[in-house]
């Protein structure tokens, strides 16, 4: 018999020593759950950011005495949009699909985990690069051509690793399903990724030739064709803005539509339908993009059918069907919860309360995006812009929170204390609707917004009459942030308590889960599944319960 | 709960369906890349300028040749495919040797063009949007000399039996000929 011996400080060292092991297994796995899940923190740690920049600027806007300087301004607008979008709502999005679209998928590993990994990494480090350009006075309108640089540098190599790990995710989706699982039968929030990816893998490469030009334009050439550093937010303000921040987003509807019929108990009526609305809500705003943000449809009654429908059909299409995608998949949620509510008694979690309120919230958003578009209405460059990106992006974040909720058991093997996350969604939606909807009164009042690309137009934002209203709704959006920050930062400390240990532990299907990852233990092995495990419906789990067995 | 064990999945050609995506995102790339040009070639017309290039000789012969040499690539990266499906080792090599020696007169050939045409990039508004798409596109072939020695090693190094890399490279070099005819189109023919 061979024994170990052991002593004080041979114990010390290997404490230090495991843990440094820890991290280096953390920081180098190719577990997608891992991976998914150092996108989610980074990304809650972005949005954090986001929301605290958005108070900065409320504080800002709530009375004319100026607190920052005009030309860090400049740079404060756009940390706002960068922490939003691409600190934030990308990588949320994409983290909650990595790190739970293979267990849907009944796949013991995502395809391609090191190109996943891979671009982590890169989205990372061009994520620190675009913030140290901004720092350093560079980003859009930046005086430091050097910085300007550096920004652009970062954005291409952030944009070349969201497309890696977008292309892990919809190969994913396309090649490792579980036997039986066809394209018909994927979970609705599988469905939902892989539309997300394949937003990001049809958008990104648009964006990422234009930081390509806008980078050799710069540093190389005479800035003649792109209007130099003030010229980027032309050229690459869209990535930043909505229809394209409602393409991004697209995962989170999937979360909500997820979750009806788990909370109902009830099969998902039409599934093709529901499909069909999710990726109504991408393909619409991918061709969004390629068109004018805004349509020349007018109001006025005195003009002649023909060139009227000229203007409305393109209108409806990219404006509206984003819109119609959304409706599909709320009008079917409330099917299926008639449905639910006569087989039985629904369980509503806190889960299902958090992502259905966010889709409500990216459902306004996108309506806001429609009413952009009249030009009549004169809301470009207000900040009802503003506003509708606020929309989608806490909305998603909403959502997001909702799916980290209802996955956590097989994530971490524990669940998070349901009395403690409700509160937390009536939180989440105070701070979104303050945040945001103070911003579309604004825009109808004429109060300027947008990415500012140089004091000038700082100062345009920023010269209103702040004895009207303006005042306001200015403070309203800034104390909505605030409730923000607060409702994500305690998300974000239940999240630690259950990461280390201390919630509650839980079975494998704790809240009557229908796809096949509430097949295995909780939390999922590293390769998920025991064995590969075969599929014949949409809801392989629910048809082995009384109520599936009855329906 | 226990839903019933599966038989192993069969293999669902992922390589392939990457490649396929990845294709996809290189035409996004090249395509909103050619739009810009053809967008800011349109501005300056309507402004009263010349159309592009104003100082330059096109080497049309280099840019043509160049052109033919991704076509002909595409029929030795198939080449390489059939030899592998009969378990044909040195068609095989040979083939992918060829693709490689053909992508690398591709790059030969682009280096060509800039050397002759020799446009600054710092004098005028045409440099800087010239060498962002030839230089892309040349990237892009780039890619592809890496993918050909990684199919090559893959492919020759005990796994000639599995010839979706070699699809797959394939496919690839079909989306390079594919972005290489619209860039000689916009850059060098509709100028």
């Amino acid at each position: 018999m061979t024994t170990i011996e052991t002593h004080a400080d041979a114990a010390g060292d290997s404490v230090v020593a495991s843990f440094f092991a820890g991290v280096a297994a953390w920081v180098t796995s190719t577990d997608h759950k891992k991976i998914g899940r150092m996108y989610l923190g980074f990304g809650l740690l972005g949005l954090l950011a986001g929301a605290v920049f958005g108070a900065m600027l409320g504080s800002e806007r709530m009375s004319d005495s100026s607190v920052f300087d005009s030309d860090i301004l400049v740079q404060l607008f756009q940390l706002e949009r960068l922490s939003l979008v691409f600190f934030g709502l990308v990588p949320m999005t994409l983290g909650l699909a990595i790190a739970v679209t293979p267990m849907q998928l009944g796949a013991r590993q995502i395809a391609f985990p090191r190109l996943a990994l891979t671009g982590f990494y890169a989205w990372l480090g061009g994520l620190v690069l675009a913030i140290v350009g901004l720092a350093n006075n560079g980003g859009i309108g930046g005086g430091d051509g050097q910085a300007v640089d550096q920004f652009l540098a970062g954005h291409g190599l952030m944009f070349l690793g969201l497309l890696a790990s977008a292309g892990s995710v919809a190969t994913s989706v396309l090649t490792t399903r579980a036997p039986g699982m066809t394209m018909r039968r994927v979970p609705l929030f599988a469905w939902s990724t892989l539309i997300g990816a394949l937003g990001l893998l049809l958008a990104l490469p648009v964006a990422f030739g234009a930081v390509i030009y806008l980078f050799i334009d710069h540093r190389l050439g005479i800035e003649a064709n792109f209007g130099g550093a003030e010229g980027i937010g032309p050229w690459l303000g869209w990535v930043f803005s909505v229809p394209a921040v409602v393409a991004f987003a697209i995962p989170a509807v999937g979360v909500a539509a997820e979750l009806v019929p788990v909370t109902f108990r009830a099969r998902q009526q039409v599934r093709g339908v529901a499909f069909a609305g999710i990726a109504l809500v991408g393909v619409a705003s991918l061709a969004a993009l390629t068109t004018q943000p805004a349509h020349d449809v007018t109001l006025d009654p005195d003009q002649s059918f023909g060139p009227f429908f000229e203007d409305l059909l393109p209108f409806l299409v990219f404006a509206g069907l984003p819109l119609l995608g959304l409706v599909v998949v709320m009008g079917l949620g409330g099917l299926t919860l008639k449905t639910g509510i006569a087989g039985g008694r629904p369980k509503v979690t806190a889960a299902f309360v958090l992502s259905f309120l966010g889709l409500g919230m990216i459902f306004v958003g996108v309506a806001g995006n429609f009413l952009m578009a009249i030009t009549d209405l004169e809301l470009l460059g207000t900040s009802f812009e503003e506003g509708a990106v606020l929309y989608v992006v806490y909305g998603a974040t909403m959502a997001v929170m909702g799916g980290v909720a209802f996955w956590a058991p097989k994530l971490w093997g524990r669940t998070l204390s349901e009395k403690a996350v409700l509160p937390l969604a009536g939180l989440a939606l105070l701070g979104t609707v303050l945040a945001s909807l103070p911003l579309y009164v604004a825009g109808f009042l004429d109060q300027a917004g947008g990415i500012p690309a140089n004091a000038a137009q700082v100062d345009a934002i920023l010269s209103l009459d702040y004895a009207g209203s303006a005042e306001l709704w200015n403070t309203l959006s800034m104390v909505g942030h605030i409730v923000m920050v607060v409702a994500v930062l305690a998300f974000v400390m239940l999240m630690l308590q259950t990461f280390t240990g201390r919630g509650d532990a839980a079975d494998d299907n704790p809240f009557g889960g229908h796809t096949i990852e509430w097949s295995t233990s909780s939390p999922a092995p590293e390769h998920n599944f025991e064995y590969v495990p075969t599929v014949a419906s949409p809801s392989p789990v629910f048809d082995l319960t009384a109520e599936g067995s009855r329906s | 709960m226990a839903l019933p064990a599966a038989a192993p999945p069969a293999p669902r050609r992922q390589l392939l369906v990457g490649t396929a995506l990845a294709c996809v995102a290189g035409s996004t790339l090249v395509g909103g890349m050619l739009a810009v040009w053809v967008l800011l070639r349109e501005r300056f017309l309507d402004g009263g300028g010349e159309r592009f290039p104003v100082d330059y000789i096109i080497t049309e012969v280099a840019s043509n040749v160049m052109l033919m040499t991704l076509f002909s690539l595409c029929l030795f990266a198939q080449w390489a495919v059939y030899s592998a499906k009969r378990d044909d080792r040195a068609h095989t090599g040979l083939a992918l040797g060829v693709v490689a020696v053909l992508a690398i007169a591709f790059v030969n050939g682009q280096a060509f063009v800039w050397y002759t045409m020799a446009v600054p990039l710092a004098e005028n508004y045409y440099g800087a949007l010239f060498y962002a798409v030839t230089g892309t596109m040349t990237a892009l072939v780039v890619a592809g000399i890496v993918y050909t020695a990684v199919a090559a090693v893959r492919a020759l190094g005990g796994r000639l039996g599995q010839v979706e890399v070699l699809s797959a490279h394939a496919l690839y070099w079909y989306f390079a000929a594919a972005a290489y005819t619209a860039v000689w189109f916009v850059v060098y023919v509709t100028k």
